[in-house]
């Protein structure tokens, strides 16, 4: 478990957000490691990532603030409970996306969505942002927009960032 | 039974406090009918199969009781929910699953449900409680005996196909029904 980990998880308790479901991607592990063992905030550990949307839309229901974790594969399994919940809810939850496949280099399995995760949420009408290194500032971004527009917002955790 | 009799014994046993969800399709529009009576009511109007999944999320963050009527067809389209809602136990779920195996809103085809067995899936999957009811008089002495009961709790309902039920449309936007959800559970606090 990194420092950065600890930083970015600090930073989004600071805000509220105690509540994380997910799907683990390898790129994750650090950021799921960081969350399980904070005693002060919940990780579900969900077998889809529709299920991890959806027990997180449950938790916003109930006033908390809520979190996904998946990798970008996950994306496609997430399109109708965006299109058909969430977005016409008005339903925000946070997601952080791990994205495989970057510049096309990564397993055969990623390539086609590593290139086409970015244009997919864009299409969708999902906010996103590359994680950065003032990742402070691009969750605020992400809150910021979630707030505003009441609908899911997207961070994208590129390949280095996490330790 | 027809859903809408299943449907009138479950509101029956439900408190003002308790939480019901209704699944896609037919099962949301009667639940509607009660919006005056029972205003703690969550219409889920798409994503058929997501609901069980939020249940958990809201079970998980509320003292409250939690029932979901769920359909045959929504509860099989992501019966792994039910593994997830096991592992974690939350003891104020009760998942109905109102089984007249088929896509009543589609036209009544048929969905696979008669050839597994829901409650002994439920039961395996570590849901505290899990039953099958087939007539109303053993509905509703088993319901009340379940809703005492901590959960989580599963209850499968053999119903007809009945398709001349008329209901009608919902009325309240979705977003609407997140506020109004919202509201009545912030008051908890």
């Amino acid at each position: 478990m990194g420092a950065i980990e600890k930083k970015i998880l600090g930073h989004l308790k600071e805000k509220g957000y105690t509540f994380y479901a997910g799907v683990p991607c390898s790129m994750l592990g650090s950021l799921i490691d960081t969350i399980t063992s904070d005693k002060s905030v919940t990780y579900i550990p969900a077998v889809r990532e529709n299920a991890a949307l959806g027990v997180a839309s449950g938790a916003y229901l109930a006033g908390k603030g809520a979190c996904v974790l998946m990798q970008n594969s996950g994306v496609g399994n997430v399109v109708n409970a965006l299109t058909s919940f969430n977005l016409i809810y008005k339903i925000p939850v946070l997601f952080i996306i791990s994205w495989r496949g970057f510049k096309g280099k990564d397993a055969p399995e990623h390539i086609i969505m590593g290139e086409k995760t970015i244009p997919l949420l864009k299409e969708l009408g999902v906010p996103h942002r590359v994680l950065s290194n003032r990742y402070k500032e691009d969750i605020d971004w992400a809150l910021g927009v979630m707030k505003k527009k009441r609908i899911p917002a997207s961070l994208i955790l590129p390949k280095g960032l996490l330790e | 039974m027809r859903s809408i009799d299943a449907i009138d014994i479950i509101m029956s046993s439900v408190k003002k406090t308790d939480i019901v969800l209704s699944t896609t399709g037919y099962i949301s529009r009667y639940l509607f009918s009660y919006e005056k009576r029972h205003r703690a009511n969550f219409y889920m109007i798409g994503s058929m199969g997501l609901l069980s999944s939020v249940e958990l999320g809201l079970a998980l963050n509320t003292r409250r009781k939690i029932f979901i009527l769920d359909g045959d067809g929504s509860c099989l389209m992501d019966l792994g929910t039910m593994a997830m809602i096991g592992y974690h136990k939350p003891s104020n779920l009760i998942h109905i699953v109102l089984d007249n195996g088929a896509y009543q809103s589609t036209g009544g085809q048929g969905t696979i449900t008669d050839s597994i067995n829901l409650a002994s899936l439920a039961a395996s999957a570590n849901y505290k409680e899990a039953a099958s009811f087939n007539d109303m008089d053993a509905l509703k002495k088993g319901l009340g005996r379940i809703v005492r009961k901590k959960g989580p709790s599963f209850i499968r309902i053999k119903l007809k196909n009945d398709k001349t039920v008329e209901t009608g449309r919902i009325s309240l936007e979705p977003d609407e029904i997140t506020d109004k959800i919202r509201n009545i559970l912030k008051d908890e606090k």
